[in-house]
């Protein structure tokens, strides 16, 4: 069986803090990565669109002023269109402007045109190359209807890039620098708010670490809904480790006073007996001593038995067994242990299926043998049955007067045996009963209509689909 | 060369292009050659070498090695020259040095410049530098100089509003104003140009000098010289530089920061594409940035710098805080090239100004 506490510490031990940290940057990371490529976008975006406004103005404040004055197309270009490009402090300034017929009329004669033709009377903006860079332009057509000009003037502003890869550039570090300041502030935040919100964790582990290893009364420290179920196992186990040691403790006490009576009185008579001289009674001392070793002997057995019990109780994982095979295996070994000749199964035809564990069954189907062997008559039985309350059960008859009155109410008790019997170690129906309790049953004891003594166990019958009798069970 | 004996100075003086109109169609090149030289600075420039002569020298000293190639020439021959040698991608010069800083503009704007990559730009005011590429090394004003014997009984005029009115007034000043020719002095044009940007004063000076049938002259020391011997009483835009060093020593002129507003012209230089020494023209301009090389620029020539500029001029105002206004390094100069605009430009300022016969 594998301890459930050695797989959990075996297991990868990275903290719950750790994973958080790991996620959280992750995700930050993640965030900011898209944060930057966007701004990255939107940087230039912003950028050109500002400063295609620029190019936009000036165009229509040069287009304004191209008039035609006394049959001659007079353009003007007014100071304020070029003040206005010139909020792109660093960039080169490149103009055309064509009159309808193509002849440049004055600026750069060979400024390109867009690769588009000029169907479109609207602003076109486009971008060029020119002078050696990179440059953004825009075609602006006027028409002039006049007497002796008519057709589309053309205007062509182009600007160079500087400024608008610097607005760009600007925009994205600022958002980088955003991005970064925000992620690390966030970051900072999670961990903090994961370090409070981790901190009834820590003061659970210091409550176990500071608790002295005495003390298994359960912890009281308020947790958290998602810890409960962990700190009430804990506590499960506490209450449990609590009992077992509790258990142990009185175990070993009654065991220890219950050991010593026998031993005493045995050394007594061995002294007796080696002391005496006549041979008769020093026969009946022998047989004396004999039945008391026997006592002492059948007590260290019990108690043994008694302590696996107790602790298989705590322990062992309950199956399916049927109750047949239980008696059968009990009447065997009660016969190998000696003393236990002549007892009769009385077994069912149908498996008596029950949920529990085979060894603690079998050690109480043994000690109610034993017990009615030691206390009852002849003949014993050994029966395996349903009771009319639909109750598993296995029970040992014997065909004696029964238990006195005063006996039945203390059935079960430990070390409540027979004073007047010093074979007896009074731990038989002790394990019986501790067995039964343990598999949700009880001890009972009856009476036959036919005389005779019945010491029985009940436990919740199973109900199996396929309870079917199997041979090996009706052996 | 006084100062560095190991120097020979040879000046070669060639007359290469005389285009009519021109006053001095001269490209005038002057070699300062190191002992033995192992590298070559060549500058264009359109400053007179007087002025630029304590500069080199300063720069020799620093740079032993390195012999200076000095290209002096009109602004607008000089445009030309370095415009086409920019287009065929071919070397003209390592330092490109011009008052005449729209038409700089517009170099650096067609990418014949390259990158100065000097930390000096980070001293540098905003409107003194443009994509690292350019930058003003010197802090001129535009000034009126006047005829100290002709202004004795009455004051000089000491705004646009007091010329305005004197031109008005009296007919004394006939035939007496002197300025520069705008069609073929790139300053000239320049200063105008921003005149007619910056204030309404520009449309009644033009109309005052028309009826006073001004004089117009291709260069600042000529309408000085005008002014000085008394031929004109006044010189209206005027580089203030060669105003201020010149009236240093010649008592006959005053000088006139106008109190409505002073254009201040930052003398450009830029690194062409195609240098061929470029460490050694970035030393240059860090030289003239450089706090000896202010101090030679603040110096007797008063060409100042953009750094020191602003205090030095400061103190010269007749008691009244000049009204400085720098013309910035920026694209928004290209405007004042404009083809068109300037055809209409100068097509208005030949309408009101009847040029002089030459």
């Amino acid at each position: 069986m594998t301890n459930p506490l050695t797989q959990l510490a075996s297991g990868p031990s990275r903290s719950i803090a750790w994973r958080l940290t790991l996620l959280l940057t992750l995700l930050l990371t993640i965030a900011a990565a898209g944060t930057v490529i966007a701004a990255l976008s939107y940087g230039q975006t912003a950028a050109t669109r500002a400063f295609d406004r620029l190019l936009t103005g000036a165009a229509l404040q040069i287009a304004e002023r191209i008039s035609v004055v006394e049959g001659e197309t007079v353009i003007d270009i007014p100071l304020s269109a070029f003040g206005l490009l010139s909020l792109a402090a660093e960039d080169r300034i490149f103009y055309r402007i064509i009159a309808p017929g193509g002849e440049t009329l004055t600026g750069d004669e060979s400024f390109p045109l867009p690769d588009t033709s000029g169907n479109s009377a609207g602003p076109l903006l486009y971008d060029a190359e020119f002078s050696g860079e990179a440059v953004r332009a825009i075609r602006m057509q006027r028409f002039l209807a006049e007497r002796a000009v008519r057709g589309p003037i053309t205007v062509i502003v182009a600007q160079t890039l500087r400024a608008r890869s610097e607005l760009a550039n600007e925009i994205v570090a600022r958002a980088v620098i955003g991005v970064i300041l925000a992620g690390g502030v966030t970051l900072a935040l999670a961990l903090l708010a994961m370090h409070l919100a981790l901190s009834p964790l820590r003061r659970i582990e210091r409550a176990i670490l500071a608790r002295d290893p005495k003390d298994l009364t359960p912890f009281s420290t308020a947790t958290p809904r998602e810890v409960e179920a962990l700190v009430a196992a804990i506590n499960r186990f506490m209450a449990r480790l609590d009992r077992r040691v509790g258990a142990m403790q009185g175990f070993v006490a009654d065991a220890a006073h219950q050991m010593r009576t026998p031993i005493t009185a045995l050394r007594a008579q061995t002294e007796l007996a080696m002391e005496e001289d006549d041979p008769r009674k020093l026969k009946t001392l022998q047989r004396r001593i004999r039945d008391r070793a026997i006592g002492v002997s059948r007590l260290t057995d019990q108690l043994l038995s008694h302590a696996l019990v107790t602790h298989r109780a705590d322990m062992a994982t309950l199956e399916l067994i049927d109750l047949r095979r239980v008696a059968v295996e009990a009447e065997r070994e009660a016969r190998r242990t000696g003393g236990a000749q002549g007892i009769a199964l009385d077994l069912p035809a149908d498996p008596v299926m029950v949920r529990g564990d085979a060894f603690s069954l079998r050690e109480a189907a043994r000690n109610l043998i034993t017990n009615a062997l030691a206390h009852g008559q002849p003949p014993v039985s050994l029966r395996v049955g349903i009771t009319p309350e639909g109750k598993a059960m296995i029970a040992a008859h014997d065909h004696g007067p029964g238990m006195k009155p005063d006996q039945l109410a203390r059935i079960g008790e430990r070390f409540a045996r027979d004073a007047s019997n010093p074979q007896s170690a009074g731990l038989g129906l002790a394990i019986v009963a501790e067995v039964a309790e343990f598999h949700q049953g009880s001890i009972r004891t009856a009476r036959g209509d036919n005389g005779g003594f019945e010491v029985r166990i009940e436990l919740p019958l199973v109900i199996t689909p396929e309870a079917a009798p199997n041979p090996e069970d009706t052996e | 060369m006084t100062q560095t004996p190991a120097l020979r100075l040879t000046a070669v003086v060639a007359t290469l292009l005389a285009t009519s109109g021109i006053c001095r169609a001269a490209e005038t090149i002057t070699r300062f050659e190191a002992g033995d030289a192992s590298t070559d600075l060549v500058i264009a420039s359109v400053t007179d070498l007087d002025f630029m002569r304590p500069l080199i020298d300063a720069f020799q000293e620093n740079n032993p090695g390195i012999s200076v190639t000095y290209i002096e020439n009109t602004s607008n021959n000089l445009d030309a020259s370095v415009s086409s040698a920019c287009t065929d991608r071919e070397f003209f010069a390592d330092l490109v040095i011009s008052s005449s800083i729209a038409q700089q503009v517009r170099l650096v704007n067609g990418g014949c410049a390259r990158e100065i990559g000097t930390p000096v730009l980070a001293s540098l005011p905003d409107w003194a530098q443009w994509r690292g590429e350019l930058i003003g090394l010197t802090y001129e004003p535009a000034v009126m100089v006047y005829n100290k014997a002709a202004f004795a009984s009455e004051e000089p005029p000491r705004s646009r509003f007091d010329l305005i009115d004197l031109m008005r007034q009296s007919g004394s000043l006939n035939g007496r104003i002197a300025t520069y020719d705008i069609e073929e002095s790139g300053v000239g044009y320049l200063f105008a140009f921003q005149d007619s940007t910056e204030a309404s004063t520009w449309g009644r000076l033009i109309e005052g000098f028309g009826r006073n049938s001004v004089a117009t002259f291709c260069c600042s020391s000529e309408v000085i010289d005008r002014v000085a011997d008394g031929r004109a009483y006044i010189g209206y835009n005027v580089l203030g530089s060669y105003a201020l060093s010149r009236a240093d020593n010649d008592p006959r002129i005053g000088v006139v920061m106008p109190t409505d507003y002073t254009l201040v012209l930052a003398r450009a230089g830029y690194i062409p594409r195609e240098a061929n020494n470029p460490l050694a023209a970035r030393a240059f301009l860090e030289l003239a940035l450089s706090p000896r090389g202010r101090t030679i620029l603040d110096g007797e020539t008063h060409l100042l710098t953009p750094l020191s500029g602003p205090v030095a001029l400061a103190g010269l105002g007749a008691g009244e805080e000049p009204a400085l206004r720098p013309i910035p390094l920026s694209p928004a100069l290209l405007v004042s090239l404009d083809r068109a605009k300037r055809a209409q430009f100068l097509s208005q300022w030949r309408k009101s100004v009847t040029p002089p016969t030459p």
